[in-house]
């Protein structure tokens, strides 16, 4: 009896080695791919700088279609992976599902809230960010006319929108900002060529520098805008090296460090915290980028400016308006 | 609104046009033949995939527009070969047609390149440029004609005057030539054809080859000439508004190339204005436009307008008598 205690006390602590070895973390990316040079490469950087700097390993996948999301979120919460990080607002009620399901398992989500114990909700002050690189449009703008064109029309891209419209009337108070949406439905962060028409039709109402914070769609958005000789402005990763000297700046969204962070803290020696994360100008969440692509575009004038405004935004000197407050913009 | 925003408006409907009308006169060859064809959309795709890979490998947007009409020709014959030689359902064959392009696509781009499904950016010469037509610089100054020609007609890419230029031999081609009476006579009635010592099967095979080859410009000019590259599922439903267009246009030439434009100038009046107010209607909300080619096909099928006639034969596999 005492013998087979031990063989089954060395099968179950073998058992749990496998299973903790089996704990790699995992991660799942919305449906505009790993590659969309843009949300979705950033969380991909974030991964894979984790699994250089750790030596670990991790899981990922790239959803083909919406009906896979619980189902991609179950399969490897079942598996044992953990934590599990999600990028994407549409995971929120999968999510919301899945994490009671499995309480010992850490998730985090990336632009949403999901309030549930075992959850870690990290969001971005977009609006922040948005507001440098529409002070920078200003300037950078001989027009005196700006574009945006978003992705999906919800009130996340709304709020880059609103923050945009708000950096760009602080500098020029007469300026015209076009603002489009791609659509209204997932496709709209995977169309470069309808994100290429709606770039050229503000273009040829005068605008030249267009900003976008549509995923895959932007491609096409920063295609059109060098095109046509004007400049576009990138959005979460730094997008400057597209189109060298066609891309103004890039407005950063640092979801590599939030999963990176979310990746450390979960794993082996890490500390996990949940609840909300909110990443902003005072913690580097967000960003305008500024690399040898973009220095000729960007003069030093400019740059004091908009370090003068990120100063009085981290201060509470200037207040930006987060369009997701309200669901309205004081400007627009 | 000024005579500049109707330039530009019609500049975009120029450029959103020519997928739309290569793809409707593609249809129109097949259909006219006899062939129902609910596979352009999916043929499409192959080609944009190729065209945008194969451009990226080689360099030259000219192999890549090759590559986009060899491949698209092979799937056109695939529909053929189930279609015309095993008889089988034509609306089946086409929806095949359809999943086995956008999962294939997707598929072979993920192992080729792996960048995700898209493929490689396309720069310089992997690129069609913009043609500029002669003397558009120096007529520029003439009122209103000056940049009609200059802004609007001018400027556009070379697959967008092949496909402006395929509607007049398209009507040639149908309705001036021996090739063309057979091609529309499988259509109508194939036993007659049959009994002029005609091959019924060798006639439908060219017509849904002529639907490959221009399957395969419509593609590579969503990927080579409008966009730097394939992303998956790009065409984005184009080929089922051509289809839309075709039936509006009741398989004609000249009238499909309207319809194209009619639903070219929807879609770029959509991107224009969001929100189109219209006096004393209200705001009409951008997915309405984006609806209308499809609501327009219905109220034309429903026989509202004019009534839209299917060639007879059109849907049938010929079976000889023996």
């Amino acid at each position: 009896m005492t013998f087979m205690k031990t063989i089954l006390g060395t099968a179950s602590a073998l058992a749990l080695t496998a299973g903790a070895a089996l704990a790699d973390p995992a991660i799942i990316f919305d449906l505009g791919g790993k590659f969309d040079k843009s949300f979705n490469e950033a969380a991909f950087e974030g991964a894979e700088r984790w699994a250089k700097d750790s030596g670990g390993t991790y899981r990922e996948i790239e959803l083909q279609s919406e009906a896979q999301r619980e189902q991609a979120l179950r399969r490897f919460a079942e598996a044992g992976n953990n934590p599990i990080i999600v990028v994407g607002f549409s995971y929120a009620t999968a999510l919301e599902t899945v994490a009671v399901d499995f309480p010992d398992t850490h998730f985090a989500i990336v632009d949403m809230v999901v309030d549930k114990p075992n959850v870690r909700s990290v969001i971005f002050n977009e609006h922040e960010g948005s507001y440098l690189v529409g002070m920078l449009a200003a300037m950078a703008s001989k027009t005196g006319k700006v574009g945006f064109v978003g992705g999906m029309d919800i009130p996340l891209i709304r709020k880059f929108a609103c923050g945009y419209v708000q950096g760009v009337k602080a500098v020029n108070p007469g300026a015209t900002v076009f603002q489009n949406m791609t659509g209204t439905t997932y496709t709209a962060w995977n169309d470069p060529v309808k994100g290429g028409e709606l770039t050229r039709a503000q273009i040829d109402q005068g605008a030249d520098v267009v900003y976008h914070a549509a995923g895959g769609t932007g491609r096409g958005v920063l295609q059109a805008a060098a095109d046509a000789g004007k400049l576009g402005i990138g959005v979460d990763s730094n997008q400057n090296y597209m189109f060298p000297g066609h891309v103004l700046t890039s407005m950063l969204k640092r979801v590599d460090v939030a999963v990176y962070n979310a990746f450390k803290d979960g794993s082996d020696g890490g500390t996990w915290t949940s609840g909300f994360n909110v990443l902003g100008l005072a913690t580097d969440g967000v960003g305008y980028a500024m690399d040898s692509n973009n220095a000729a575009l960007v003069s030093a004038d400019m740059v004091a400016k908009v370090e003068a405004a990120k100063a009085d935004i981290i201060a509470g000197k200037i207040m930006v308006h987060d369009y997701m407050s309200d669901n309205a913009c004081p400007v627009m | 609104m000024d005579f500049n925003t109707i330039l530009q408006i019609l500049d975009s409907t120029l450029r959103l046009t020519p997928p739309l009308l290569l793809a409707c006169l593609a249809g129109l060859y097949s259909e006219r033949a006899g062939v129902f064809d609910i596979g352009l959309e999916g043929k499409m795709l192959v080609a944009a995939f190729f065209a945008g890979a194969v451009a990226a490998v080689s360099g030259y947007a000219w192999v890549g527009l090759a590559a986009a009409i060899a491949a698209s020709t092979v799937m056109a014959l695939l529909h053929g070969f189930a279609s015309i030689t095993l008889r089988g359902n034509q609306l089946i064959s086409g929806v095949a047609i359809n999943f086995l392009a956008a999962g294939g696509t997707a598929l072979i781009g993920l192992n080729w390149f792996r960048q995700g499904t898209q493929t490689p950016q396309l720069n310089g010469s992997a690129r069609f440029s913009e043609i500029t037509l002669p003397f558009a610089d120096s007529i520029h100054s003439i009122p209103y004609l000056g940049p009609i020609y200059a802004d609007l007609l001018s400027g556009h890419w070379i697959i967008s005057y092949i496909a402006f230029l395929a509607v007049p031999f398209t009507w040639w081609l149908l309705f001036h030539t021996r090739f063309g009476l057979r091609l529309r006579a499988v259509g109508e009635n194939p036993e007659a054809v049959d009994t002029a010592g005609i091959s019924v099967i060798w006639m439908r095979y060219r017509a849904v080859i002529i639907t490959g080859i221009l399957c395969g410009i419509a593609g590579a000019y969503l990927s080579t000439c409008m966009n730097a590259g394939f992303v998956k599922n790009m065409t984005a439903g184009k080929g089922f508004i051509a289809l839309a267009a075709l039936i509006f246009a009741k398989w004609k030439p000249w009238s499909a190339m309207w319809a194209c434009l009619l639903f070219g100038f929807l879609e770029a009046i959509s991107i224009r204005f969001p929100n189109l107010e219209i006096p004393g209607i209200g705001t009409i909300p951008v997915q309405f436009m984006q609806a209308l080619p499809y609501i327009l096909t219905v109220v034309i099928l429903a026989g509202f307008v004019g009534k839209a006639i299917p060639p007879k034969a059109g849907g049938e596999a010929y079976v000889k008598e023996r």
